[in-house]
């Protein structure tokens, strides 16, 4: 790592003072962070320490939405009664986030701001139409998501939250990356009172992505038999690695909406 | 400016002065604290070697900056025996060679221990294998961990009079 200052606000005001320095950057969990600058592929002079603020962490299950504040960790989310109550998909799908060291370090804000392409919130942010809450204004998810490791932050905006909508039905399926646990492909499925959504990580070079096609025919017909009409998405735009190459990722994406929907 | 922290470590407490923010968990129990059982294999999280826990969770203690721990409570693979008594989860890994070269051994015995007071695995050798699933061993001694972590949960819920066996008994 190169040198960096550390900086522990103790308010999401002083952190966003912090991080108006040349160079600063917010650490969460750190998580992706620290092997990042081990790697020295990032030279920030501070880091501003999120998980200390008390307002950035905990829950709040309502009658209509879940709030998850943004340095809140995924072993919280998962074990969390309110959220495996309200939303079960979200819950299960946090309690399947890399593994447990991971998940009692690494944080909602922290996923959604790094946007990793393979991760799976995106697809629970984006699949229930949820709103990123920031310091400074409300962004709905489609908005949001603005290609893989981009989102619609300013330089120095903090992730304060994430506000999930209660839907009538949900859940996630992920084929694994069985070293890494990311998603090889992973398919979030919500049957919500506005409509239905099917949002798609690990799969594209574009980052999560909404597959329409399933959406339409889901919503006409909740079930896995509506998808299995239907083509898989084109293989054009999907990631190729040693894992699996882009048609072998567009099959997945189809396989992985069926087991969502039966899921949920 | 040098932070000085204040923790707590296998019960107990130290006054750490902190040169430079970049110290992970790991270099400060293993270079400054003379604590070397929690081992760095990848310095990157994918292996669990350097498993601690820190106010009793399992955390990866290569991806924890030590600056950001004032106030915590560490325990290591050092503080777990009490006087000359291996904790239950140590006494279970030799019992059924849950380990080759022992490497891996401390980080697993403390994502081991972490796991059953999370309560959540039961009898089931596939939810351990989960439960376990942030620590690789190289030498593939899986199958005796998980057994030993089945005997370990058995013997500390206390059910467990002769359950000890070498041939990895499983839960029926």
């Amino acid at each position: 790592m190169y040198a960096f200052d550390y900086v522990k606000p103790a308010s999401v005001a002083d952190a966003v003072k912090a991080l108006s320095a040349e160079d600063a950057q917010p650490i969460s969990g750190g998580q992706t962070l620290i092997p990042t600058l081990k790697q020295r592929l990032g030279q920030p002079s501070a880091l501003v320490d999120l998980t200390k603020i008390a307002d950035l962490v905990g829950i709040e299950a309502g009658s209509d939405s879940v709030l998850v504040k943004g340095a809140t960790t995924h072993a919280a989310v998962a074990a969390h009664e309110g959220v495996m109550q309200a939303i079960p998909g979200l819950a299960k799908l946090a309690a399947h986030i890399g593994d447990p060291q991971v998940r009692n370090r690494g944080t909602i804000g922290g996923s959604v701001a790094n946007n990793d392409p393979a991760a799976c919130y995106p697809a629970a942010v984006l699949g229930l139409g949820a709103t990123v809450l920031t310091d400074r204004r409300e962004i709905a998810a489609d908005d949001y998501f603005q290609g893989m490791f981009t989102t619609a932050l300013e330089e120095g905006e903090i992730v304060t939250g994430v506000r999930f909508p209660i839907p009538e039905k949900s859940a996630y399926a992920k084929f694994v990356q069985p070293a890494s646990r990311f998603a090889l492909t992973g398919v979030y499925a919500a049957k919500l009172k506005g409509g239905v959504r099917v949002a798609v990580t690990g799969a594209s070079e574009s980052g999560v992505f909404r597959w329409a096609e399933a959406e339409a025919a889901l919503a006409s017909n909740w079930s896995p038999e509506a998808v299995e009409t239907l083509a898989a998405p084109a293989a054009d735009g999907m990631i190729g690695d040693i894992h699996g190459a882009p048609d072998y990722r567009a099959h997945l994406v189809k396989v992985m909406t069926k087991r969502a929907v039966a899921a949920a | 400016m040098t932070p000085r922290l204040t923790m707590t470590v296998n019960g107990k407490a130290r006054e750490i002065a902190l040169d430079d923010p970049r110290v992970t968990l790991l270099d400060l129990l293993r270079d400054r604290l003379g604590l070397t059982g929690a081992k760095k294999g990848c310095d990157r999280g994918q292996c669990g070697a350097c498993t601690v826990l820190v106010d009793g969770r399992r955390v990866n203690a290569c991806l924890t900056l030590a600056v950001g721990l004032d106030g915590a409570d560490v325990l290591t693979v050092e503080g777990l025996a009490q006087g000359g008594a291996l904790h239950p989860v140590q006494e279970a890994f030799i019992a059924h060679d849950g380990f080759q070269c022992g490497f891996c051994t401390p980080g697993q015995i403390m994502s081991a221990v972490a796991l059953i007071a999370e309560g959540e695995a039961g009898d089931d050798p596939e939810r351990i294998r989960e439960g376990m699933s942030g620590n690789l061993c190289r030498c593939g001694a899986h199958r005796g961990i998980v057994d030993a972590v089945l005997d370990a949960q058995r013997r500390m819920a206390g059910d467990a009079q002769g359950r000890m066996g070498k041939d990895g008994e499983r839960a029926a």
